[in-house]
Formats: structure tokens, C-alpha cells, sequence
């Protein structure tokens, strides 16, 4: 047997670690969670690394998850061996291509890190749902339980679909096993090249299309043929389940480890069974070999691993003889159905033996179904022993579900949720983190150190909350001498670290900690306050449970030395230093060791700043003396404010502490609708320091609060009565501008516990204090000894009225800033470069909008739970929000758009229909009403509502017809709304369609220049020379003009904005783009972290953008024609400033000049050329489009 | 006509020599400084302070943001080398080796002790024949006494004389309060040469905006004052070679550095507004202006011009601005 050797990676990376070296070509597309297979294939192919027959694989990006399908069904078809990546609504978008590879029978395996599917909402998290619906597609479906067996079972899938002919989907938990980081052994090329076959490959190769050897596949077959044409391939799916297992065998020989197409585990001799696919059976083996210490005997665990082509052969043959009972686990959910996809194959199978001439039962086993585990839903021994008690039952719930509580149909099971099981020889530890501060990243290292460089077996799990700024992170980490199977979170920890101490308030920190365990706190307290700083139930728990606390000031330690407010290595040496894991000198070395590795690319620098933090660390490190009792007066503040609304109160509530879990089926809402304008409720106090407003010098320009990506700094103007009951320090000045009365004063609030302290708006203010010039109008403070304050002042300011917008000249940057916004406090990253676009556009129109969003960083920001960010003004009106999909979004618009006016176009003919019940002078005002500006909306509203008392005064049909379609008279302002991903690349057949169309829609292109979301992947969108992933060597080729395409048309309007350099510019483009009877399409530039720039400074690079020509400012607004007026207004001025000199003060552009110097160069120089000539277009683009000078004839 | 001339130890084919700048950034007008008559060719600076601060930024930019949500749990490709430390400079280095026949000196900036060390081995591992210490310093700290930074030069000089073989100049600048005694220090601690003066950012302020804008401004002719009268002050005081760096623009210029005492002049600013042929045009001019005077070498001018060598040695000292002042009486 060949030795391997061991390694601490992630099933992502297993699962590509096998795909990269036994594939050609490689079609890939981002989707959460397996994007990291192929970014991992992209970087190696960049690195030039081979495949195991010495060659690079080509790594393709493609515009869909269809497109990537497409691709490689013609790289195969073409003789080389293929691959791809993919999970969720990617997976759905492959089905058509995969049902002509297998009906091609065409080898080639697809790894896909299974994940839910939108329904009543989008998940990214795990489950079976993709997988289940494609499992009629004639590949065949092999499933993977942990990291290893993900590469191991990878290699035989690959092995298997060269002989077998059948085309496989690999697949495992998305996230539990996807992103789980575990140590395992690798398998050895020569290892890999002994399970290929090659003579299959050269068969397929003979099987590809080729001029030299020409014939025709793909033909259209009549009724006559084609159904015997579907039952040629039956003898090759009969023959799959023995090659795969014949490969299984050779595998088991050639590094001993063992699979089987079912594996069983447990009592030979059990009466009661659970059959499953994927990471739980892990669990569910451990909590059997517990319950058997226990006294339980006579239960066991059926693991499917090769489910298309099913066995039942095979299957049988696993079977215990003496079982009973069967719970069958599926991890998806098919609704209407008598039973989920394995339960009823199961139910077959047992059936199909049972009937057979030989039984293999005594007695039909009892078989019920079961849900678990859907969106990456915990799946613990607690709910495997409720499962096995339930089988314990005459009649076992059937089509139950077990992990929630179903109080509406009462599927669920009940279980002992306190039933906790740890294995005594493994030490677990949770650490609970700011995504900022480096938690993640010290654990993913102290795994690293742990798997490689001692004995132990270690795992890895990480639990991310769904916001960009402030998130939360909690780590979850296992070591012991044996593989780690415990596919759950840990329940019972022996050492918890908490790295930011506010997080005391917020989570109950010490409940999973076992006694005697040990409890690290990053603490800006010393020895002799902090015991007096912790919550009282804090300290309770300290003393109760006997526990070892450690504290250090781990951000000082960080300050002095040069880790800015990454606390990574220091916590990490805390962690090593107290929690005996390893002795203490041993693993300082380790630490230091692997430091080495870590940021030796990086400089020396960096790797002496780390050795440094870790030698201060444990100088400052030091144990808290427990007193015998807790006097602690700090009691835990409200989840949210007790003026919130009862939801709120009693179900957001439980998802913004962390306890979403107990969340019960009734309090959800059936269809997937909530309630606007709940991230008010959420106060996350994230921001260290916050704005403070300076009236003395303030100039009313309104651009702070435009910027403000949280809307969190709001302005109102309002009458100085209302200042009666201001508390004390409310500031105000008198408001500028003849549109204000005498009386009339001005105030800049900024929402303190909303702020995310990004700075945009100190950034952008233009105003200097004449006696220092660091000073602004506004500064920035620290928000702590503010924040009571600041509350104070923002629930005062909050009731304070909206001024009458229509009194304000909304085409001001000024007055538009007064008006209120209807999208806040959204979860966006801090300095985002997208929201203030969403923000203005909600003031301007938000009280007649409907948006389509495209799935990405919008519909995070947009519609995450707990709390969103769309709300409501006093009238109650505000956006309508839905995400349909990525893909769909300009076409889900369109749909608004049809429906939206041919509800406007009913409501016409039945007013018509009424004239003389409602009085022609009014249907006439009604059905003739401009409704172009603010007036003449606000003029309409009121008709409407006239109109509508006067329906409900007249009793009939039409009456009633009217009244559900009335709202719709007042005009309604369609936004299709999403990022570069969805408009350049996946959704841009859609909407070139809409721009087509001619219909009334704005779309809004967030345009970032990379997939945001999904961390940074190339679009069609990505400038050249910028590195991006799947562009690790920068991109080739230049941007796509999407704007120059959208105006070929004529009818479109126009824009390409950037507020950072340009904000009246935006404002224009945004009112006319929504005057514009037709679509309209606005691209934004939108900074982002995913561009490597100090968020701070944002705006500089988006001026950099603009002044160096890259970005040019322009409206195309095809109305002007009408008045002979030149349409194309090219609104930036020429270059004034050397591409290089915008695009080097990021990393994205940077870093090449790092990695890939003289490429860097001529990519550079390419790009300056694109520059200078899109420039030269734009201006002939202008000249050409202006209007023909009419010289009079003189006589 | 013998031009020729001896700097730190290397011979030379005329006293012009181009100083660290942009020019030394680029093969091709390397080799155009080279072919317009450049006798040696000093490099643009290694800056230790730029590979830290390189370092540190790509750090904090590729991990800024990351592991923080699930889907984006990082945001750039994991690139596994990255050309951080000095390779570029010291490739650049041995490039220009290979493509000129003159002398090339390396320059660098350091920040800690170790960086001048371990840069200065490098630089000369490269190929370099002389290395200048650029010590670009603003000392701002209050509490930092004159003595320390004086110090903190003489150190760093004997540190690098200590690691390396070839010779070392020091480019100095001249806000000392004693600048003949640092000099000296420098000489005894074994300067090969010289180089006066550095010239520094100077900031602006933009009254529009109320922000200072960093700006390096093109030397003027009349800056040259100040070396010429330090080399005639230095020659013969001591041993190290002297290079006049700041305001040398004709060959005027060049011949007076020469009588002062100094055995190269230094010329950038001109280079920078005419380009490479302008040392042609200078070169020219001096041997027309010798050919006048009927001077054979500039060996036989060298320190004709020192204080030691006139017949008024205090017209270097105060009595230079009296005798200003008086002029202005006249």
C-alpha cells in the first residue's frame, strides 16, 4: 500500500484536490457553496499546475450555471474529459444539458456541494433538495458524509463514469461538509492513476466528434423511434451499482479504506433502522455507538451511497434481516407528494423484495419517512435518539419531521433537547468572534497546526451570521485521536472564547461550556475592574460551573504591535497557551512555525509583526481571580426596543439573539411575506465611532446624507414649534433656501446605533472649519459615550413630521436629501458603494415603487432575515420588494410592468364604465392627470382617494372590481434592480429582451465589477488588467460596454452614474430615467470591499474612475429628440489623470504588479488604450448625435 | 583633453554623473544616459520603508473582509507568490549591469539597522559597483536630540561599511548644526564619498481646497551655491570623494563644482527637462570652455577654487554674507 500523507482542507477543496487532476477542461460558474472548487481549480490552473498526465487543465468561466452545462456537454462531446461545479438553483439551471449527456451516455462526473432551493425564500445552506431534483436525469447520484470520503468517493466516481458510460453527480452537504475543515489523508497521484482505467478514456475519445471520423449524434427521433431509442440505455444504468462497487473494492485495496454502495453500521441483528444519505449518518453512527453503552441494542444505520442507479440488490443484501422498523431520512422536502424521493424508493425497494420469489423479510419491515436537516438545520444525537425512540412506537409518526417545532400539521417529533452527547476523548472549543476581528482565521491556523503537525484528528466548523458589517462569527472546533464524526455544532465546549466583549450582552456565552472548562474573554479591562464589568448572569455561570477565566486586552496587544484590529494571532496564542491542548512552549513554536508558512509570501515583515504580537501575548495574557459569589448589578438590555411591534418582539427577536431554532412553524408566515421596515428594531451598535454634527459651518448641501450607504444621517426641515419637547442638545440651525419659511429650521441626525461608523460622510462633507481644517461639518466621535445621547435625539428627530415633498425641489441634491428614505439600516458592508443608489432612488419615488431584485450582495442586504431594511412613511406606503431569482430578474420586472398596467388599463375601462356614477369631470381628471412631478402625484393620490370613498358607496359589481384595482391609477414606478452578475452576465438575454421591450421599467445595474457576493469572481463587467478570482492573472479582455449595447436601440434611456464623483449627475439620471416612458437603464458605479480599496476613501476611486476616463459620465435619454435637442449629454470632462493612476490605488489592479509584473504591464497598457479609445467613441458618440445646425437661406 | 576623474574609488570618464531618479527606471534610457556621455549612473532608491509598506498593504487588503460571511468568505484568488521584497530592484540592478559599461551605483533607503544591511548585501550581490546611502530623514520628534540623528547616520554608515565590499557614498542633508564636523565623523567612519545635498518633498498648501499638497519641485540653478561652497569648505579636510548634487545645470556649473574641490557633479532636474542628450551638450561645453582657458584636465582644475586655495578662505565663511551686503550698498 502506497503511505499517504495527511492534510487540513475543506471538502470543497477534497472534492476539486481529485476533480483538477483527472479532468481536461473545467466549465465553471460561482454559486455558494461550491464556488470554492472552482476558484481553487482556476488558481492552480493560473499556477500552471498539471493534471495527472502532466497537462494544465483549461478552466473556463461561463455566464450561468446553463452556459457552464453547455460548455462542458460540447467538451465532452468532443472527446475531453470534463468537469464542473455546482449546487442549488445552478444545478436546476444543468438539468436540460444533463439529460443529453446521459441520454448520450456520455462519462463525466459533476461535484456538487449540495444546497437548499428557493421556495418561500432563497437558502444557500445544505440540503438535498438540488440533488433530489435532478435525480431523474439519468445521472447517476453517488453521496459523500465527510471530507474524507469526499475525495475518496470523488476518485471512484471518477473512475467509475469512464467505464460505466453513465454521467455522475458527486455530491454532499453543502456547508456541513462542504466548508467543514478536517484533516485527512490525501491520496497519492499514484494512487489515483491505479483507480483510472485508461483504455476508457481512449474509448471516449473514440466516442468524440471529429471531422476525421464523422457522424451525427443529437437527432430529432419521431414516434416511431424514439421511445425504443430511450430504452437502449438500460443495460449500461443495470451494469453501474457492480463497476462502482468493483471500484470501491479497488480502492478499499489500494489504501484501505472501505465503501460500499450501502453501508450499514450497528447491531447485526437490529430491529429498528434509520437509512440516510450524507453527514448525518456520521452522526447518527456515532449516537449509536453511545446508545449502546447506554443499553440500547438492536439499532443500526443504513447509509445510501450510490442512489441512481439504485440497487435494490445491493440495497437488500446491506439490510439486516431482523429489522422491523425503518425510518428513512430525507433532507429535502417534496411538497404534495405521499412521501419524500428515498422514503419511496425505499418503500419500493422493500416492496419489490417483498414480492419477490424470495422474501427477504419475515415480516414487511415497517417503513416511515421523515424530514431533517433542510437549510443546513441542525441534525443532532438528540434528534437520531428521538427518531430511534419513535420507532420504538406500535404506529411511528409516518411523514414526520424531526429538528423543528411543526405546531400547525404536528409532523414534528418530539425529543430531548438536552440529551447531549460529546465524546470524552475529544476536545471541543467554540469561539465567538467579530468577522473583522480574525476569529475565523486564528482557528482555520490552529486546525492547520493541530491536523499537521500532531497525531490528533481534528475538525473544523464555522457559523457566519448573514450580515456584511458587524457580523458575528462562531467557530466550532473539534480535535481527538480518532476521525471526528460529530457532523453537528458542539453542544458542550471545554473552552470558549469570547473575542469581543460586548458580545456578554448580547449571547448567552457560558451556556455550552462544561464544568471546570476554561473561558478566554478579550477584555478592554484589566485585573482589577473586569470581574466587576461582566454581566451578572455572566458571572454566575463563572462561579457555578467552576470555570478558568482568562482575559487579555487582545486589541491593545494588537495596537502595539501593528495588527491594526486583527486580533488573529494573538487570540490564537491565547487559545494554545491555556487550553493545554498542546503544552504551551511546543505550540508557540508550532504557532510561530506555521506563521511562517502562512505570510512568508508576504514579506518578512509581516511574518516578524506576527512573532512580535505573539511574544506580547503572553506577556498581557493573565488569569481573573473568581470571587465566591456574583454581586455583578450589569443585567442583560432587550433583544430590541419595547416599542417594537409584537413580531418583532416574539419571533425576530429570537433570530437576532441567536435563537432562531425555536422558532415554531405557526409563527412563520405562510407564503414567505413579512412586514416592511423591521431593521429598525435592530440595534446593532457596531460603529466605534460615529458622526457629530458641526451647525456652526454646515452648508444645507444634503451630500452626507446622500452618501450615507445606512441612511443612517438624515436630514428634516421642519417648523420650530415641534422644538418645544427637543431634549436637551437636540441642534438645529434655521433652513436655508427660499422654499423654507422664516420659522422653518434644519437638522442632520445621525442614527447612532444604526451607524456603521464608514466615514463616507466626513469624507464627502466639503466644508473645512476655517480654524482647523480637519474639521468638518461633521466629525467623527466615539459612539459610546454618545449613544444614550444620540438615542435620545434620534427618537425625538424620528417623530419630528416629513416636510411636503411636494413643496421641495427634489431635482436638488438639497431638497432631495430631505426626503425620507424607505430603505435603512441594511446590513450592507460598511462604506458599501451600492445602497446610497437603492436609498435615492427609494426617497425619490419609494412610495410608488415595486422592485425586482436580482438574486446577490442586493438581495442580502435587501431581504436576509432577521430584519430588512425596506420600510414604510407615515402614510404606510413604500417599496414592494420580491426576489425571484438570479437569472430572471429583467424578465420578473417585465412581469411587474405587464400585470401592474394591465391592472392600470382595467381600472380605466371600469372608471369609464362608471362615469356617470362617478362623474365624467372626475374620471376625466383622473384618467388625464400628467402625473410627472410630486404634485401632480400627490394630486392624483388624493382623487383616488375620493374615488375610493365613492365606491364604497356604490353597490356593484364593477364598484367592487375597481376598488381592488384603484391603487393602480396612481402611477407606479417599476425597478429591476441588481449587480453586474445578473445584468452583463447570467441575466443579460433577459435584459437585453426587457430593454427591447419598450415597456416602462427602470433597471438599476449595481455594477461592482465583480460577482460581490459570492466573494469577488470575474463578470463580463471586470476591467482589464483587474484580478479577480477566475482571473487570478488578471482579466485579458476589456469590460463589456453595456451601455453602448442598451443605446443601439434608440428608445432606451441611458446612464452611466458614479455619486462618489458626480452626485447631481446621479440625481438627474435617476429622474429622468423614471420619467422616461420606456426602459431605462442606469449603470452605477458601486465601490466595493471586493475591490482591495480603504472603504474610507472610496470616494477617490471613484472619482479616480471618472477622471481618468475609465468610467465615463453620460445620459442617453431618447426624449429630447421630441425637441430637437441632442439626447447624448457626455457629462464627464476628458481625462485628466493617467488610468494607472486610478486603478493602482486598488488591489484588485495591484496585486498583479505583485504576482504577474510584466504581465501587469502590458495589461496595463492595454487598458489605457481601451480608455483612449472608448473616450474617442463617446465623443464622436455626442458629436454625431447633436442636433443639425439649420443655416438660414439668404436671399 | 583629459575629463576623466576618480569617485569613490572608481574611475570615471568625466565628472557627470546622473543622480537617482526616474530616468535610472528604464533600460532604454539607462542606455541613452549612457550614450550621451554618462560617466557612471546612480539608481533610482530601494526604499526599505515602500517593501514594508508593500507588504503590510497587500496584507490588509487581501484579508480585509474576509471569513466574515458565508458566501464571500474571501475576495481575492489565493496567489501563492507574490513579488514583494527587493527582487524588482536588484533584478533591475543586474539588468542595467548588463546593458552599460559604466559604473551603476545602487541607492537605497533604509528604515531599521537590519534593512540597511541586508539591502546593501543584496545591492552589491546584484552587480552594483558603488552603493549611496540615502538617508531621506526628517527628524520631527521634539524629543529627539541633534546628537542622535547624527549618530543614527554615523552608524548606519559603519553598519553598511561593515557588510559590503564596494564603495559606499552617503548622500547627506545639509540641516546639520556642525556640517564640517558630520562630515568629518562620516569621512572617519570611512565614506568613500560625499554626495551634497539631498533635496527633499517640500509641501504646499492648496488654498482652494485647504490641503497640502506634496511636491517635489525641479532644482534651480542658484541651489548649487550651497554644495559649492561646502565642497570648498570639505577639500583636503577630508578623504571621502565629494559629488555636488542640486542646481548643476551647465557646464559652468560642472567646472565650478570641479574647482571647489568636488569630483563629480551630479545632474538631474536638467536631464529630467531636455532628456539624456543634454549631458552631451554639457560635456561640450566644458571642453570648449577648457579649450579656451586652456585647461588640459580637470584633475588640473580640481580644488583650484577651495578655500585652502584662494587667496580670500573666509569669503566661504561669514564674511561671504557681509561682503553680500556691502555689494548692495554700492
Amino acid at each position: 500500500m502506497i503511505s499517504s500523507k495527511f492534510s487540513t482542507i475543506d471538502g470543497n477543496e477534497a472534492a476539486a484536490y481529485i476533480a483538477y487532476k483527472l479532468n481536461e477542461v473545467i466549465a465553471i460558474y460561482p454559486i455558494t457553496p461550491s464556488s470554492g472548487m472552482g476558484e481553487l481549480s482556476d488558481v492552480w490552473s493560473s499556477l500552471r499546475k498539471p493534471n495527472i498526465w502532466g497537462s494544465v487543465p483549461v478552466v473556463q468561466e461561463m455566464q450561468s450555471e446553463g452556459g457552464a452545462a453547455g460548455a462542458v456537454h460540447g467538451a465532452l462531446q468532443t472527446g475531453s474529459l470534463t468537469t464542473t461545479f455546482t449546487a442549488s438553483q445552478g444545478l436546476l439551471l444543468m438539468i436540460p444539458n444533463m439529460y443529453k449527456i446521459a441520454g448520450e451516455l456520455t462519462s463525466t462526473v459533476f461535484h456538487v456541494s449540495a444546497r437548499a432551493l428557493s421556495a418561500q425564500a432563497l437558502s444557500i445552506f445544505g440540503d438535498h433538495s438540488d440533488v433530489m431534483a435532478v435525480r431523474q436525469t439519468g445521472f447517476a447520484l453517488l453521496c459523500s458524509n465527510s471530507v474524507q470520503e469526499i475525495m475518496d468517493t470523488a476518485l471512484i466516481a471518477h473512475a467509475a463514469t469512464l467505464e460505466s458510460r453513465i454521467p455522475f453527480i458527486h455530491f454532499f452537504d453543502g456547508f456541513r461538509t462542504s466548508h467543514e475543515v478536517a484533516k485527512i489523508e490525501l491520496i497519492p497521484e499514484e494512487i489515483i492513476k491505479q483507480m483510472i482505467e485508461e483504455k476508457f478514456i481512449y474509448e471516449h475519445r473514440k466516442r468524440a466528434l471529429s471531422p476525421d471520423n464523422p457522424f451525427i449524434r443529437g437527432t430529432a427521433q419521431n414516434p416511431d423511434v424514439y421511445f425504443q431509442g430511450r430504452e437502449t440505455v438500460n443495460r449500461f444504468y443495470d451494469n453501474c451499482p457492480g463497476i462502482v462497487q468493483k471500484y470501491m473494492d479497488k480502492f478499499f485495496e489500494l489504501t484501505g479504506r472501505r465503501y460500499n454502495l450501502f453501508d450499514y453500521y450497528g447491531d447485526p441483528n437490529a430491529e429498528r433502522v434509520i437509512i440516510m444519505m450524507g453527514s448525518g449518518a456520521e452522526t447518527v453512527e456515532e449516537t449509536i455507538d453511545y446508545l449502546k453503552q447506554s443499553g440500547e441494542e438492536k439499532i443500526g444505520v443504513l447509509k445510501i451511497r450510490l442512489f441512481r442507479p439504485f440497487s435494490i440488490k445491493h440495497f437488500i443484501d446491506k439490510l439486516p434481516k431482523s429489522v422491523k422498523k425503518i425510518a428513512v431520512l430525507d433532507r429535502t422536502k417534496e411538497p404534495g407528494s405521499n412521501g419524500e424521493p428515498m422514503y419511496k424508493d425505499i418503500v419500493t425497494a422493500i416492496s419489490e423484495a417483498m414480492t419477490s420469489d424470495n422474501p427477504p423479510f419475515e415480516k414487511f419491515p415497517h417503513v416511515i419517512g421523515g424530514r431533517y436537516g433542510l437549510s443546513s438545520k441542525e441534525f443532532t444525537p438528540a434528534m437520531v435518539m428521538g427518531i430511534y425512540d419513535e420507532l420504538k412506537k406500535d404506529n411511528p409518526k409516518n411523514h414526520f419531521t424531526v429538528g423543528i417545532n411543526d405546531d400547525v400539521t404536528f409532523t414534528s417529533l418530539k425529543y430531548d433537547k438536552h440529551f447531549l452527547k460529546e465524546n470524552d476523548n475529544v476536545f471541543r472549543a467554540m469561539f465567538y468572534g467579530l468577522g473583522a476581528d480574525g476569529t475565523v482565521g486564528a482557528n482555520k491556523n490552529t486546525i492547520k497546526i493541530i491536523g499537521e503537525e500532531t497525531d490528533n484528528y481534528c475538525q473544523g466548523y464555522f457559523v457566519y451570521d448573514s450580515k456584511k458589517s458587524g457580523s458575528t462569527t462562531i467557530s466550532h472546533l473539534r480535535f481527538g485521536p480518532n476521525p471526528i464524526k460529530s457532523s453537528y455544532l458542539i453542544g458542550s465546549s471545554n473552552f470558549i472564547g469570547c473575542h469581543q466583549f460586548n458580545f456578554l450582552e448580547k449571547f448567552d456565552m457560558l451556556r455550552n461550556i462544561v464544568e471546570g472548562g476554561t473561558f478566554l474573554l478579550n477584555s478592554p479591562y484589566g485585573k482589577a475592574d473586569i470581574w466587576d464589568k461582566l454581566p451578572r448572569i455572566v458571572q454566575e455561570d463563572i462561579i457555578d460551573k467552576k470555570i478558568n477565566f482568562y482575559a487579555i486586552d487582545a486589541y491593545k496587544v494588537a495596537k502595539e504591535t501593528g495588527m491594526g484590529s486583527r486580533m488573529n494571532t494573538i487570540l490564537q496564542t491565547c487559545f494554545f497557551a491555556i487550553s493545554g491542548v498542546l503544552p504551551s512552549d511546543e505550540a508557540i513554536g508550532k504557532i510561530k512555525y506555521s506563521i511562517q508558512k502562512t505570510y512568508g509570501a508576504k514579506g518578512d515583515e509581516i511574518v516578524n509583526k506576527n512573532f512580535n504580537a505573539v511574544d506580547k501575548t503572553l506577556e498581557n495574557l493573565f488569569k481573573v481571580e473568581v470571587p465566591a459569589k456574583a454581586l455583578g448589578k450589569i443585567e442583560l438590555p432587550p433583544i430590541v426596543p419595547n416599542d417594537a411591534p409584537n413580531y418583532v418582539k416574539n419571533v425576530l427577536s429570537k433570530m437576532i439573539s441567536g435563537n432562531g431554532d425555536e422558532v415554531s412553524v405557526s409563527e412563520m408566515p405562510i407564503d414567505g411575506t413579512f412586514a416592511s421596515g423591521t431593521s429598525q428594531w435592530e440595534k446593532r451598535n457596531i460603529a466605534l465611532q460615529i458622526p457629530e454634527w458641526d451647525e456652526s459651518i454646515c452648508i444645507q448641501c444634503g451630500k452626507c446624507a446622500m452618501i450615507c450607504p445606512h441612511a443612517t444621517i438624515r436630514i428634516k426641515t421642519y417648523d420650530k414649534k415641534y422644538l418645544e419637547t427637543a431634549p436637551a442638545g437636540f441642534k438645529y440651525m434655521k433652513a436655508k433656501g427660499k422654499e423654507f419659511g422664516e420659522d422653518t429650521l434644519y437638522t442632520i441626525q445621525v442614527a447612532a446605533e444604526d451607524c456603521t461608523g464608514c466615514t463616507l460622510c466626513y469624507e464627502i462633507c466639503p466644508v473645512k472649519n476655517k480654524s482647523e481644517v480637519r474639521l468638518k461639518a461633521l466629525n467623527m466621535i466615539p459612539q459610546l459615550p454618545v449613544r444614550e445621547k444620540e438615542r435620545a435625539n434620534w427618537n425625538f428627530f424620528k417623530e419630528l413630521p416629513e416636510y411636503d415633498r411636494t413643496k421641495l425641489n427634489i431635482h436638488s441634491i438639497k431638497d432631495s436629501q430631505i426626503l425620507q428614505p424607505l430603505f435603512e439600516f441594511s446590513g450592507a458592508c460598511s462604506g458599501c458603494g451600492e445602497t446610497p443608489y437603492i436609498k435615492l432612488a427609494t426617497q425619490l419615488f419609494g412610495d410608488r415603487m415595486i422592485i425586482a431584485n436580482a438574486t446577490g450582495c442586493s438581495s442580502i442586504y435587501g431581504g436576509n432575515l432577521p430584519t430588512t431594511p425596506y420600510t414604510i412613511n407615515i402614510d404606510g406606503k413604500g417599496p414592494a420588494w420580491n426576489n425571484s431569482l438570479f437569472e430572471d430578474n429583467a424578465e420578473f420586472g417585465l412581469g411587474m410592468r405587464l400585470s401592474i398596467d394591465k391592472h392600470f388599463d382595467y381600472a380605466a375601462e371600469l372608471l369609464i364604465s362608471m362615469s356617470y356614477d362617478l362623474g365624467e369631470v372626475f374620471v376625466s381628471e383622473i384618467l388625464h392627470s400628467p402625473q410627472k412631478e410630486e404634485i401632480d402625484i400627490a394630486r392624483q393620490r388624493e382623487r383616488i382617494t375620493l374615488l375610493k370613498e365613492k365606491l364604497k358607496n356604490i353597490k356593484s359589481h364593477n364598484s367592487e372590481m375597481l376598488l381592488s384595482v384603484a391603487d393602480y391609477l396612481v402611477r407606479k414606478s417599476v425597478w429591476i434592480i441588481g449587480g453586474d452578475g445578473w445584468a452583463y452576465d447570467i441575466g443579460y438575454g433577459g435584459l437585453d429582451h426587457v430593454l427591447a421591450s419598450g415597456k416602462n421599467v427602470n433597471l438599476l445595474v449595481l455594477d461592482t465589477e465583480v460577482y460581490s457576493n459570492t466573494g469577488g469572481q470575474m463578470s463580463k463587467s471586470t476591467g482589464i488588467g483587474a484580478v479577480a478570482k477566475f482571473a487570478a492573472n488578471g482579466k485579458s479582455s476589456p469590460k463589456k460596454d453595456l451601455g453602448l449595447l442598451a443605446m443601439s436601440y434608440g428608445n432606451v434611456y441611458v446612464a452611466r452614474v458614479a455619486m462618489g464623483a458626480n452626485d447631481l449627475q446621479t440625481l438627474k439620471a435617476f429622474l429622468e430615467a423614471e420619467a422616461y416612458d420606456g426602459p431605462s437603464l442606469i449603470i452605477a458605479y458601486s465601490h466595493c470591499i471586493a475591490h482591495g480599496i480603504n472603504m474610507e476613501k472610496a470616494l477617490d476611486s471613484q472619482k479616480g474612475a471618472v477622471d481618468s476616463g475609465y468610467w465615463q459620465l453620460f445620459r442617453y435619454n431618447p426624449d429630447l429628440l421630441k425637441t430637437g435637442e441632442n439626447p447624448f449629454k457626455l457629462d464627464s470632462k476628458p481625462p485628466k489623470i493617467k488610468f494607472e493612476d486610478y486603478a493602482y490605488r486598488e488591489t484588485r489592479y495591484k496585486m498583479l504588479t505583485k504576482s504577474h509584473p510584466e504581465h501587469a504591464k502590458h495589461l496595463l497598457k492595454l487598458a489605457q488604450q481601451e480608455v483612449n479609445k472608448k473616450w474617442k467613441q463617446y465623443e464622436k458618440i455626442e458629436k454625431e448625435h447633436a442636433p443639425e445646425v439649420k443655416t438660414e437661406n439668404k436671399i | 583633453m583629459d575629463l576623466s576623474t576618480k569617485y569613490m574609488g572608481l574611475k570615471l570618464k568625466n565628472p557627470i554623473v546622473p543622480s537617482a531618479s526616474p530616468l535610472s527606471k528604464n533600460l532604454d534610457s539607462v542606455k541613452q544616459l549612457e550614450d550621451a556621455g554618462a560617466s557612471a549612473i546612480v539608481c533610482y532608491s530601494l526604499f526599505e520603508e515602500q517593501i514594508t509598506h508593500d507588504s503590510h498593504e497587500l496584507d490588509y487588503f487581501l484579508t480585509r473582509g474576509i471569513n466574515s460571511y458565508p458566501e464571500a468568505l474571501t475576495y481575492f484568488p489565493d496567489v501563492e507568490d507574490y513579488n514583494l521584497g527587493p527582487d524588482e530592484y536588484l533584478r533591475h540592478i543586474s539588468r542595467m549591469k548588463e546593458s552599460v559599461h559604466i559604473p551603476v551605483i545602487g541607492s537605497l533607503n533604509g528604515v531599521s539597522t537590519g534593512g540597511w544591511i541586508k539591502y546593501a548585501k543584496l545591492i552589491e550581490q546584484a552587480g552594483a559597483d558603488g552603493l549611496e546611502l540615502n538617508v531621506y530623514y526628517i527628524p520631527t520628534d521634539p524629543e529627539l536630540p541633534g546628537y542622535e540623528v547624527e549618530n543614527m547616520y554615523v552608524n548606519v554608515l559603519k553598519s553598511v561599511k561593515e557588510t559590503v565590499n564596494i564603495p559606499v557614498a552617503i548622500k547627506l542633508s545639509p540641516h546639520f548644526s556642525s556640517f564640517a564636523n558630520m562630515a568629518k565623523r562620516l569621512d572617519d567612519a570611512g565614506a568613500d564619498a560625499l554626495v551634497m545635498f539631498n533635496r527633499f518633498y517640500q509641501p504646499d498648501f492648496d488654498l482652494d481646497n485647504l490641503e497640502i499638497v506634496p511636491h517635489l519641485m525641479l532644482s534651480n540653478n542658484w541651489e548649487m551655491r550651497v554644495p559649492l561652497r561646502w565642497i570648498a569648505i570639505l577639500y583636503r579636510k577630508i578623504h571621502a570623494s565629494m559629488a555636488a548634487t542640486s542646481g548643476i545645470h551647465s557646464a559652468e556649473d560642472v567646472i565650478k563644482i570641479m574647482m571647489a574641490g568636488g569630483d563629480v557633479a551630479m545632474v538631474c532636474s536638467d536631464l529630467l527637462r531636455h532628456g539624456p542628450v543634454r549631458i552631451t551638450e554639457i560635456l561640450s561645453d566644458i571642453m570648449t570652455w577648457m579649450q579656451e582657458k586652456e585647461y588640459e584636465s580637470i584633475s588640473q582644475m580640481k580644488g583650484s577654487m577651495s578655500q585652502k586655495s584662494v587667496t580670500e578662505p573666509a569669503a566661504f565663511e561669514r564674511a561671504n554674507y557681509m561682503k553680500v551686503l556691502n555689494s548692495y550698498k554700492e
